[in-house]
């Protein structure tokens, strides 16, 4: 057993001990807690809240925890006790009660205190604040000020940052005229820019608020008795005030850190793990640390930090790192929204800079974008986007074209209604009818991340359109508790890599098959039946022919090579390539149909011929009878090329059509891919092959050139592709379209498709690399997927010799399904 | 689903079935068999050893002997449900399925009902 001492029992520190014991940290730490307040530990978000209300007002929702919390969980707490030095060599701390204790660890979660800049008459003597001067960081503080204020009838805040401005609404709760004193010109000029400093100022006082920017204070007067009666400004005005608040910044509690011989700048200096970089037995969190040179004075990136802390001083994960946090917070100060994130003004020339402003509604928005990511937004007055701005901004999501769009709805249909708008029995997911509300409720048992939820209610887990909502609300939900999913950017859930890491670790050690790489990679070489459709689709696009097929691998469809229905019947589409046919061939598929009683023949969205309900058992013999390739309808892979006529019979045409999609389809069927691929020719830019809405689109332009578009979508999700570039042959469309078939299945994540993938690399990035050949990779890219090509073999031709014993064995009675 | 003729009684408390040999059902992936009345579902494990569990999927029908398969559960192919083959319980909130014991007597697969 070890001796954890941790000194400072606020937020941070009793946060971090939560993350501790959450670990299994009680079978392996003592832990010992000072606390410079005679109190638990209590919210100090809370204590605007406090301020606003009665003194004898229940203090019961401020405490976070309980001093059945600390006994319960073996922690020694020492309450009002200040620890004046530690001996890092004797491993040991001084406190001012005079008390010794041992640690094998140390934490420091000291956090800050107010910080007083100097005024004449600030101060009764050395260590008093003058009568009717408070700071605004304690408890304490707010007791002290609803007592005093009692019966007097104005105040100065002197600061009108965060704080400040929440003490001055406190303040005038009590019937207090409140003048706000803020040395810069805007307010809360931390977080906002000078027109929502002005915007916020006009909002403050319609509240009733008096505002002075660019003033200082130079001095407080008082009476004879020594306490407050006014201050003076730098201009030597006067106002007359019975109270002080002053709320001028905080700084750091360093002072222990510093006697101890503990490397300080503004905080303790940090390192990746929350160590000092003195020693490695001594860890910091919260306000008093500095990490790569940043301080922060919010909650959110002290949980992070706690996270981090607690999983590398328990050795839960050794390798956790913090590596700094993106501040975005939202507020209400003084009873007007504010939400903040990232850079609150452009910084660069080419950064874009979206500005909407309504003074007399209190509204103000503002977004920053640079390369296409957003980087910092503002939003005062009017919040109902933070949500999907947060979102975009953590996860540097792909932003609409029409930048104006992340502020407004602009006639945008329902799905695009921001998460915080939406009502809770509002149907989420549509696929698996998931309510917003059944998502909360969901946070509110105890599921932490954005994947454990979406796993939990299978939200988002049907077409996927539903995703960044979900995302959202998940988000919203759990306020500043969203845990990060690590599992989010990995290739396979049960493998900790992304799919570049992923595929040099299987090229590296030579893994031909699926369980191979379970063997190799996941957690106890476990084998994961979520994961086994990603790897097989990813090893066979590596290895082609040297792919070591496991059957038990593939997913039904695959190991079937026809599509199962709801009754556990298949659909069997044979390739009808570019949607050109015969009668020869409709004959057959007419033959086929009436001999196997096939219940409904369809013609498909990409010009096919579906026959459905066919039995599994009779699979080889209709693949038999068609004597036509598989269409592929069935797998995550290419699918189809729809054509229009094109210029051998229509009119308009401009280019042959039907022949380029019949080369395409011939050349690429079948290929497994990370989602389907769906793609199109058309003769015109009368577009009658929907070339447009299709992961690869061309269209024939006048001059015989070729348009090839890429990312379109018209399902789930309705995008039009992007123009990737011109070409002036069709053999250039081919090899085009190969290249970036194979980019696509080389760095798409699982089931990410197109109108996801191109987006979230960019235009740019896709043409310098495909087009351009920016980094030299087109022909090796070209050669890739010409092995894979000649890898292929139709899968119809298992009919001869099945592939497994009772590959197409029925596995339900089929009668006992009910009919649709 | 083949029915099976091979059954025969071999117990009087759980009924053993002999369902035929174990080579039925390939290393990885699942067969369903009648067995009496019911449709079992029975899988052949990769890491060794084999499960049934009721062959269709409370969910809406789906046929779990087509499922993908690991150590642990097997996933309807429908609609994704995953169901633990030990217990048959249910990890994406449906009712559980029946789970059945099973073994292999020389080289023949026994299902127990």
């Amino acid at each position: 057993m070890q001796e954890l001492v941790v000194v400072g029992n606020g937020m941070a520190g009793a946060r971090a001990v939560e993350e501790i014991l959450a670990r299994g940290g009680a079978e392996q730490f003592t832990i010992t807690m000072f606390g410079d307040e005679p109190h638990g530990n209590y919210n100090r978000i809370l204590l605007s809240e406090l301020l606003a209300g009665d003194e004898n007002a229940p203090l019961d929702d401020i405490f976070l925890n309980p001093w059945e919390w600390y006994e319960d969980n073996g922690i020694t707490l020492h309450a009002g006790v200040r620890v004046v030095r530690i001996d890092r060599f004797a491993r040991r701390v001084y406190a001012d009660n005079g008390s010794i204790v041992q640690y094998d660890k140390l934490v420091l979660a000291t956090g800050s205190r107010s910080y007083f800049p100097p005024m004449e008459g600030l101060w009764a003597d050395d260590k008093t604040l003058t009568p009717g001067v408070f700071g605004f960081r304690t408890l304490h503080d707010a007791m002290a000020m609803i007592r005093y204020a009692r019966g007097k009838h104005c105040a100065a805040v002197i600061g009108g940052g965060l704080l400040g401005l929440e003490a001055a609404r406190g303040l005038q709760a009590h019937g207090l005229d409140v003048h706000v004193v803020h040395g810069a010109e805007g307010l809360m000029n931390q977080q906002l820019d000078a027109q929502a400093g002005r915007v916020l100022r006009r909002s403050l006082e319609g509240l009733g608020m008096v505002v002075h920017t660019g003033t200082r204070t130079t001095a407080i007067r008082r009476s004879a008795d020594g306490a407050v009666t006014g201050v003076t400004f730098t201009d030597q005005t006067m106002l007359d005030v019975d109270m002080v608040v002053v709320t001028a910044g905080i700084r750091p509690n360093i002072g222990l850190a510093m006697v101890s011989g503990l490397e300080t700048q503004r905080g303790v200096v940090v390192d990746d793990q929350l160590r000092s970089v003195d020693d490695d037995d001594i860890y910091a969190v919260g306000e008093c640390v500095q990490h790569r040179g940043e301080v922060y004075g919010l909650v959110g990136p002290l949980w992070e930090q706690a996270v981090v802390l607690a999983d590398h001083i328990t050795g839960a994960n050794p390798a956790a790192a913090y590596h700094g946090s993106r501040l975005a917070t939202k507020l209400k100060v003084a009873g007007v929204d504010v939400a903040a994130m990232g850079l609150k003004e452009p910084e660069r020339p080419d950064d874009e800079f979206v500005q909407f402003s309504e003074p007399s509604r209190g509204v103000y928005q503002t977004v920053i974008i640079r390369e296409g990511v957003l980087v910092g937004a503002t939003l005062l007055g009017d919040v109902s986007k933070v949500a999907a701005l947060t979102h975009a901004f953590d996860r540097r999501v792909p932003l609409p074209e029409e930048r104006i769009k992340l502020l407004f709805d602009i006639g945008v249909p329902a799905p695009e209604v921001g998460a915080a708008e939406l009502a809770e029995e509002a149907q989420v997911c549509n696929c698996n009818g998931v309510s917003k509300g059944a998502l909360i409720a969901c946070v509110r048992e105890g599921q932490r991340t954005v994947g454990g939820v979406m796993g939990a209610t299978r939200a988002g887990k049907g077409c996927g359109s539903c995703k960044g909502l979900v995302a959202d609300i998940v988000t919203a939900a759990l306020g500043g508790d969203l845990e990060a999913d690590p599992a989010e950017g990995y290739y396979v859930s049960c493998i900790p890599m992304d799919k570049p890491q992923l595929m040099a670790e299987i090229r590296a050690r030579g893994l031909y098959s699926v369980s191979a790489v379970f063997a190799a990679l996941a957690q106890d070489g476990a084998e994961h039946a979520a994961s086994k459709m990603a790897l097989a689709s990813l090893l066979r696009m590596m290895w082609a022919e040297q792919y070591v097929d496991e059957r038990d691998a593939r997913f039904i469809n695959d190991r079937v090579h026809a599509n199962i229905q709801r009754d556990g019947t298949f659909s069997v589409v044979p390739q009808i390539q570019g949607g050109v046919t015969t009668p020869a061939q409709l004959r057959r598929i007419a033959d086929v149909a009436e001999r196997y009683d096939v219940p409904m023949v369809k013609i498909t969205g990409g010009q096919r011929i579906d026959l459905l309900g066919v039995r599994k058992e009779d699979l080889p013999k209709v693949w038999a009878d068609l004597d036509m390739p598989s269409g592929f309808a069935y797998g995550k892979s290419f699918r189809t090329v729809k054509t229009c006529v094109g210029r051998e019979f229509c009119r308009f045409g401009l280019g042959d059509s039907t022949r380029l999609g019949i080369d395409i389809e011939q050349r690429y069927q079948g290929l497994e891919s990370p989602a389907k691929m769906k793609l199109a020719v058309s003769g015109c830019p009368r577009n009658c092959a929907e070339s447009y809405v299709k992961d690869v689109g061309i269209v024939a332009v006048e001059g015989g050139r070729w348009e090839i578009y890429i990312g379109g979508a018209a399902g789930a999700t309705v995008r039009k592709g992007d123009l990737l570039a011109t070409v002036e042959r069709s053999e250039e469309a081919i090899t085009l379209t190969g290249r970036f078939i194979q980019y696509y299945r080389e760095n798409a994540r699982w089931l990410e498709r197109s109108y996801d993938f191109v987006p979230r690399i960019g235009l740019a990035e896709l043409r310098s690399i495909l087009v351009e050949d920016r980094d030299g990779i087109a022909s090796r890219l070209d050669e890739a997927i010409q092995h894979s090509i000649d890898a292929y073999r139709d899968p119809w031709q298992e009919h001869r010799r099945p592939a497994s014993e009772g590959q197409f064995r029925p596995a339900l009675r089929l009668t006992e399904m009910p009919p649709r | 689903m083949s029915a099976c003729h091979r059954i025969e009684r071999v117990q009087c408390e759980a009924v053993a079935w002999r369902l035929g040999p174990v080579g039925q059902v390939p290393v990885g992936e699942g067969r369903a068999f009648v067995v009496g009345n019911e449709q079992v579902a029975v899988f052949r494990l990769r890491e060794g050893g084999m499960r049934a569990v009721a062959a269709v999927c409370p969910h809406r029908g789906g046929p779990l002997a087509d499922g993908l398969i690991d150590g642990q559960q097997v996933i309807c192919p429908l609609h994704n449900h995953a169901f633990r083959l030990i217990d048959g319980q249910c990890t994406t909130g449906e009712s559980p399925v029946r789970a059945y014991r099973v073994s292999v007597d020389n080289g023949e697969l026994v299902v127990h009902l």
